[in-house]
């Protein structure tokens, strides 16, 4: 059952062949089964999901469902979720039960999907491995040595492995794009704006981005839909309508311009990573796609840029978390300056602290001009290489990592090799564009994404180029054996 | 004078709007602590903010009444410091690019003379909330009641001279953002916060080390506290020491100021723009939009009652004197159609009555509708103005309209000819010895008969009449 696509899901509950409750319960069995090896889910909610069921059940039968109502789904820990535990993946907030549901919560329960649990990730988004989380590592279906990628590592496991359906993830500097591709799932992180950030914990404002993680690109699309859209409550919203993702997908490719950077391809990227990108680059031509050379030659600026300004926002975003007024408190504080120390000395993790200390100090005065502001400049820089890049194409496409999934503990201890895991994904951040990760193959049983990058608002175009992909081959059906 | 005092102030207006400045939250003052703080302004993971437009044209309109550039493109930045009525780490206020920028001015006047303070930038932020040291023993109590309340901060130049200088500038600002409209001006409750940061130097040397002087709520105590602090510096330079920068408080029962902070810090605010909201974009139209709604300011009334309505430099300035105090004069003279009637009755009995039971003029219990219908017994000579003063007293009693206490009193003006004919012949009659002296030449006892004459009728007969009757009886 969980290898079918979500059309195929809705067909049977429409047709009342299939109930809500009987779907979820599947993938509640799974997770009873699978979730110990994995470590996907921080939370799982068992109750809340049946009820849930049980009442998209109940529209069913009314005959007054939407597209997705009946479909589980598990959201990353990032994102409020009204009387369910919300940690963030941090020891700060392992007692925070949130009062609200995030914008993107409260639109995918008005659509009726039943709510399986909240999924691992690194702490507070920050990190490329689901490593840094305070609730241990996330372990890759393909592989229990690998790491899922990350920060949303859990939930592209959990997709990977058939525990859910669909899953909400977040986007930062790759946080989707990146756990897609070493999970071998779909994955979109759509324009900055586009998804509202309203009760989805702040890692770095300008940059933070939610998007849908899923097996197909349809199953995307029509997740994305439901999603995406202003919210008055989230002044960075777009107000731009955002454009239905799902009636375009079936559009021919033929004669779309793809560029291909020659950047993405330098140093440092996988051969063998490089050989199943080109493939499906090939498989677009054959198609009728047609290849342009694109420059990007600003690529490299992207992750300093990156790692002063999202750890600057991210410094500031994290000072709420002072032991006041929730979260983690230390025992017996002697004053006000022991509280904050201990607590958030002991409630943050090493990364978590080590931004806030890298982010602290470029905003220090006799720094920002250096630092801070420089790399406003950069990040300028970057979106621009993208803006005249698509004067010559409709999208970009190239490698989402410069490898596949590493393995666990390889890198946890080199924070700079792991910052460059980045390398192809943080640029389309710093430009605030639409990308997204499309299973293409595998390298030594691991799978590899493809990285399409459009310009704003193309999120339509990017999952019709990704439908039609999945149309002539069939990587994103694939399943690791012990989950099948 | 050996030492030149240097003072610059920060004012923090809150501007009157019903919700806060990033969330829906009432800024009602005096609710029970904590049931005016929402998710937001708890500081709850994920909470965005989102502006309250109505502090825009708010901003505007001081940046045109002081005529200073306005800021077209103004950001949010952070302001990041850790503190537990701080819910988030940091307050939202404008650093780098200010709602309202420089080249404002605010004109005051000392000793007849015309002293020109600058305004160097006036900037929307939020307020924190407060830390309550004496509700819980050994513990401090957080009330976010007041964290997010919006707040324009108006920072002068250095340009005042002295204590008198600083307190007549802050007088003006007060005026100022109540006849605009954009603040209550209410200190008791904290609407309006003056922070004096002073220094001194000798004449035409570079600024000397200041010191701030923090949320002082009155003026007499701006001003003792700026003298206090003056004489403070003065001894420890003059004894060869320096003055630290530092937060120091007054203390209003000891007179002295004392050092704010057991420690000194040096504070890294780490200022970088908000990236949870958008710059504020002003045009030229919103600014247009804005003048079209600026209320006559106090200048500008006073002038125009002086020219319209005849009135003395002294009386418009003293009718212009707070906006509260214009209204009701407006409100009047609306009635009456009588500026001079009007204006001596409200810088007459009405001030007189105010200031004796310390009532402010919007809380006057005789209102300016009231006041004319009393006029109006005036106007018609029910009432001669001795009388109507009778009556007004009674008005502020609360014992009714003019008309009711007129009949209860039996207050009417006499002007019936025949009855007061018959009570000036009584007078004459009475006083056979004056009519002879008045008559061999002795004038001045005509007022001796009018005087008489009203003390007959109770005061209650129309002095004109009275006048009149007696001129053609006296000399006949």
């Amino acid at each position: 059952m969980h290898t079918l696509s979500i059309k195929q899901m809705t067909e049977q509950l429409k047709a009342r062949t299939l109930t809500s409750v009987a779907l979820t319960q599947h993938y509640l069995d799974r997770i009873e089964k699978f979730d110990g090896e994995l470590n996907t889910f921080i939370t799982v909610t068992p109750e809340l999901a049946i009820e849930m069921a049980k009442a998209a059940d109940k529209r069913l039968d009314e005959g007054n469902a939407t597209l997705l109502t009946g479909i589980p789904i598990a959201h990353k820990d990032i994102f409020c979720v009204d009387g369910v535990k919300t940690t963030c993946g941090s020891k700060m907030l392992s007692n925070f039960v949130s009062p609200y549901d995030a914008n993107v919560v409260e639109k995918l329960k008005a659509e009726g999907m039943p709510i399986l649990g909240k999924t691992n990730m690194d702490e507070f988004a920050m990190g490329s491995s689901s490593e840094s989380s305070y609730y241990g590592p996330t372990k890759n279906p393909w592989d229990l040595k690998a790491v899922p990628g990350g920060s949303s590592g859990g939930a592209a496991a959990v997709i990977a492995a058939g525990l859910a359906p669909m899953a909400t993830g977040t986007d930062t500097g790759g946080s989707i794009r990146q756990p897609a591709s070493f999970c071998g799932i779909t994955g979109i992180k759509p324009t900055y704006g586009a998804v509202s950030r309203y009760g989805m914990i702040a890692y770095a404002s300008s940059f933070d981005q939610g998007g849908p993680m899923t097996r197909s690109a349809e199953d995307a699309a029509w997740m994305l839909d439901a999603m995406a859209g202003f919210d008055e409550r989230d002044s960075t919203s777009s107000e731009a309508a955002f454009n239905a993702c799902s009636a375009n997908l079936n559009d021919s490719i033929k004669g779309l311009k793809v560029g291909v950077p020659s950047e993405y391809f330098g140093e440092g990227l996988n051969a063998d990573v490089a050989k199943v990108v080109k493939n499906a680059i090939a498989e677009l031509e054959k198609q009728g796609a047609e290849v342009v050379e694109v420059s990007l030659p600003n690529t490299e600026l992207a992750v300093p840029a990156y790692y002063v300004l999202a750890p600057a926002e991210a410094s500031s975003n994290l000072s709420r978390f002072d032991a006041v007024r929730y979260g983690y408190r230390c025992e017996n504080p002697v004053d006000l300056e022991d509280l904050y120390t201990r607590s958030r000395t002991e409630g943050f993790g090493a990364e978590v602290q080590r931004r806030i200390m890298v982010g602290a100090y470029a905003l220090s005065a006799g720094y920002y001009d250096a630092y801070y502001l420089k790399a406003q400049k950069l990040r300028r820089v970057v979106r621009d290489d993208f803006s005249k890049a698509f004067q010559n194409c409709d999208i970009i496409v190239g490698p989402v990592a410069p490898e596949p999934a590493f393995n666990i503990g390889e890198k946890s201890d080199d924070p700079i090799s792991m910052y460059l895991a980045d390398l192809y994904t943080i640029p389309v951040n710093l430009a605030g564009m639409p990308g997204m990760s499309v299973p293409a193959g595998f390298v030594d049983g691991r799978p590899v994404g493809l990285h399409l990058i459009g310009n704003y608002h193309s999120e339509a175009k990017l999952l019709n180029v990704a439908h039609q992909y999945q149309q002539t081959t069939d990587w994103h059906t694939q399943v690791p054996a012990a989950y099948k | 004078m050996t030492w030149e005092v240097v003072i610059g102030l920060e004012i923090h207006a809150q501007l009157t709007t019903k919700s806060k400045i990033f969330s829906g939250s009432s800024v009602a003052y005096g609710a029970e602590p904590n049931t005016q703080a929402n998710l937001l302004d708890l500081g709850m993971p994920g909470q965005l903010p989102v502006l309250n437009q109505a502090v825009v044209p708010k901003a505007i309109k001081l940046g045109l009444a002081i005529g200073a550039e306005i800021g077209m493109r103004s950001v949010f930045d952070r302001k990041n410091y850790f503190y537990p009525d701080s819910p988030k780490g940091y307050q939202t206020s404008q650093f780098t690019y200010p709602i309202v920028d420089k080249g404002g001015v605010v004109e005051i006047e000392m000793d007849g003379e015309i002293r020109k303070i600058g305004v160097t930038r006036a900037h929307l932020e939020e307020d924190a909330g407060k830390s309550i040291h004496d509700a819980f023993p050994g513990q401090t109590a957080i009330d976010l009641n007041r964290a997010g309340t919006p707040l324009l901060e108006i920072v002068s130049e250095p340009d005042m001279r002295s204590s008198k200088e600083a307190v007549a500038y802050a007088k003006k600002m007060h005026e100022l953002v109540q006849y605009l409209g954009i603040c209550d001006g209410n200190m008791q409750e904290g609407s309006f916060r003056v922070d004096s940061n002073v220094s001194i130097r000798k004449p035409g040397a570079p600024l000397g080390t200041r010191t701030e002087l923090k949320n002082i709520n009155s003026f007499r105590f701006i001003e003792a506290a700026i003298e206090i602090e003056i004489e403070r510096q003065i001894e420890i330079i003059e004894s060869g020491g320096s003055i630290v920068q530092e937060t120091r408080l007054y203390d209003a029962d000891k007179n002295e100021t004392r050092s704010m902070r057991e420690k000194e810090e040096a504070n890294d605010y780490r200022y970088f723009p908000c990236p949870d909201l958008l710059p504020i974009i002003i045009t030229e139209a919103d600014i247009e939009a804005v003048r079209a709604t600026m209320p006559e300011l106090a200048g500008e009334k006073q002038a125009r009652y002086e020219t319209e309505f005849g009135l003395s430099e002294y009386d418009a300035a003293l009718l212009t004197g707070s906006r509260q105090m214009a209204e009701y004069f407006e409100a009047l003279l609306a009635k009456t159609q009588d500026a001079k009637l009007s204006a001596n009755w409200v810088m007459g009995a009405l001030s007189k009555s105010l200031n004796q039971n310390n009532v402010a003029i919007e809380d006057s219990p005789v209102s300016a509708e009231a006041l004319a219908s009393l006029l109006a017994r005036i106007q018609d000579n029910t009432l001669s103005g001795k009388i109507a003063k009778q009556v007004f007293d009674a008005m502020w009693k609360g014992e009714g309209s003019p008309d009711e206490i007129i009949e209860a009193q039996g207050l009417k003006q006499i002007t019936d000819s025949s009855a007061i004919e018959a009570l000036v012949d009584d007078v004459l009659a009475a006083n056979t010895a004056q009519v002879e002296a008045y008559k061999g030449g002795q004038e001045k006892m005509f007022g001796f008969f009018v005087g008489q004459v009203m003390k007959a009728s109770k005061g209650q007969a129309s002095p004109a009449q009275v006048n009149g009757v007696l001129k053609a009886k006296l000399n006949a």
